[in-house]
């Protein structure tokens, strides 16, 4: 039985099944919502699979084709990859379940297949070896997000998904110029290799800018972040959940795979990692106050993700003196927060079904009337106001460590007062949950499973906090933060 | 300076050229076009970059690239041409709104 499980390719089932459930949304739209729910437990059934071969055997090396590195494609996961791929599939099936009851029949059909070929696209990227691949799976991933997000067809949504496919298709052509000088500069596209190669030349130095410009533009960190908030907003929910949750994440994975493994070795004490630093601080700082102005509830969630967005980057300038522990705090808040992102913005398409629009101080006595969406937001809320038990809990208390052990009281305080913002913006939506509109409305039903969905990521979100242990020890296989210390 | 190394100067100033249209340029198909010549740029400098010292044969993994990369182009302007026809249909005018939020 272990022999079975250990041999099965998991990593291609995880790229091809999302691919091929796509297709077959795609040619009888009828079944979509069955093809789509069993892709996306198949997705979580070979993720476990994965870790358990990445528990046995260690790192996972396969070279598509048996071409090999110089030339072919070479898929890699160490537990970084994994960890991503864990958020994708947990966030990858509350969504599917969650659309189940949201699509109508009409939009459904053109739902499911970009949605399935956006999470091959997910799972493609964490599992890339090589830069260019890598180009290959953010297109793909740029692409179908846009496409979702403009979905709904109303003008917001449109302007949004033009603006974001700009924006995307800007940030990918930066990378593909960095891409295209880091191969001339040393002659490979395979990360491992060129991790070996790099020397601190013009080329290097250029492709850094290029590469970071573009990355930091897909991920959205402030000052770079314009064309998230109308896009995130505007987008069906259960998209919305996806791009905040998983989207500016991969970027972000991407941006983290190549400093930790080309440019950090070559490029520490430059200056670069205090420049992402106070970009981070400021996206914290912008996001929380934009957040706590905005009236309507998907645009405060919205700005939230920039806010939270700004966490990942406080890393940077701590690794120096508290490499790992940095590192796996980036790694606890990026899970938590693709949890509890995505289980707010499905509780925030639950009230904009329910009530009919998402105006904060519209929302009618909501406790009441839907308890478990009223849960799930404040659950997800605990999280990303980082409140203990939770998963971003953890992480923000990873984070606060790694700042203590260097003496950065400037970024411990902005890690408190981030939180304080966040506990401001998050008891501004419950508290208006509890009461009763000045103006009453109709209301809509909700599907259960819509409810449901919505609360079983947040508990996820919830659950991370007492997962600590297990989890830091998944994301040490094969050392992905430890390799530039070992590399000599 | 030789012909190889130019042909790369010459990709550079398009992805910059391309770069500032796309910046000051508000109709959405000037837009488009802008990140297209940015495109061009890139693969003109991938094709330049190929060549080797001497008669040898040029590098072919670059060549693959820029294949790669103009599939990728064709989807990418498919979707924003088709997205801008929306969008013109939508508001009257195939422009972004000033104001990103309403």
């Amino acid at each position: 039985m272990e022999t079975v499980l250990t041999d099965i390719p998991w990593a291609l089932i995880l790229i091809l099944l999302p691919l091929g459930g796509g297709m077959l949304c795609f040619l009888w739209p009828r079944m979509a919502r069955v093809f789509g729910l069993i892709t996306a437990a198949g997705v979580m059934l070979s993720v476990v699979g994965l870790g358990w071969q990445l528990l046995k055997n260690g790192v996972y090396h396969h070279q598509v084709g048996g071409w090999g590195a110089p030339l072919g494609i070479d898929l890699y996961a160490d537990g970084l990859s994994l960890l991503m791929l864990i958020a994708t599939a947990l966030v990858g099936f509350g969504v599917s379940l969650y659309s189940i009851g949201y699509f109508k029949p009409e939009k459904a059909i053109h739902f499911w297949p970009i949605w399935l070929f956006l999470l091959a696209a997910l799972n493609a990227l964490f599992l890339s070896a090589d830069i260019f691949n890598l180009y290959v799976t953010l297109e793909m991933m740029g692409l179908a997000a846009v496409s979702l997000t403009a979905l709904t067809g109303s003008r917001e949504a449109l302007s949004g998904a033009m603006r974001y496919l700009l924006a995307t298709l800007l940030g990918s052509l930066a990378y593909l110029l960095g891409v295209a000088l880091l191969y001339h500069g040393f002659g490979t596209v395979d990360i491992a290799l060129l991790g070996q190669r790099v020397e601190a030349t013009p080329y290097l130095w250029a492709a850094l800018g290029l590469i970071s410009a573009g990355l930091l533009l897909k991920t959205a960190l402030f000052p770079l972040h314009f064309w998230l908030p109308p896009a995130h907003a505007s987008a069906p929910a259960p998209v919305s959940g996806v791009l905040s949750a998983l989207v500016v994440k991969a970027s972000f994975y991407i941006l983290l795979r190549l400093w930790l493994e080309i440019f950090e070795p070559i490029v520490d004490g430059e200056g670069i990692e205090t420049l992402f630093g106070l970009l981070g601080v400021a996206a914290i700082l912008y996001g929380s106050v934009q957040a706590l102005r905005q009236t309507r509830l998907k645009l405060l969630i919205a700005y939230s993700t920039v806010a939270q967005i700004g966490y990942l980057f406080l890393a940077f300038p701590l690794a120096a003196a508290a490499g790992v522990t940095a590192w796996s705090a980036v790694a606890y808040l990026a899970i938590s927060h693709a949890l509890a992102k995505a289980a707010m913005f499905m509780a925030a398409g639950n009230l904009l079904q329910f009530g009919g629009h998402d105006r904060i101080t519209g929302l009618d006595r909501v406790v009441q009337r839907l308890p478990l969406t009223a849960g799930a937001f404040a659950l997800a809320g605990v999280s990303i106001m980082g409140l203990p038990p939770s998963g971003g809990f953890i992480g923000k208390w990873l984070l606060l460590e790694a700042a203590l052990t260097q003496g950065r009281w400037d970024l411990v305080g902005v890690i408190i007062l981030g939180g304080l913002l966040a506990a401001g913006y998050i008891f501004k939506v419950l508290g208006h949950t509890f009461t009763q509109a000045e103006v009453t409305h109709q209301s809509t039903e909700v599907p259960a499973g819509m409810e449901w969905a919505a609360l079983l990521l947040a508990v996820g979100a919830i659950l991370l906090g007492f997962l600590a242990a297990p989890l830091l020890m998944l994301v040490g296989i094969g050392d992905p933060f430890g390799i530039s210390e070992i590399r000599s | 300076m030789s012909p190889a190394f130019s042909y790369a100067l010459v990709g550079v100033g398009l992805f910059s050229i391309g770069l500032y249209a796309l910046i000051v340029h508000a109709h959405l198909l000037r837009k488009i076009l802008a990140i297209n010549i940015m495109g061009s740029g890139v693969f003109l400098l991938l094709i330049a970059l190929a060549k080797r010292t001497g008669d040898a044969q040029p590098d072919a993994v670059p060549h693959a690239m820029v294949i790669t990369g103009i599939v990728v182009a064709v989807s990418a302007t498919a979707l924003a041409l088709t997205l801008m026809l929306k969008v013109a249909a939508a508001t009257g005018r195939a422009e972004l709104p000033k104001e990103e939020q309403e």
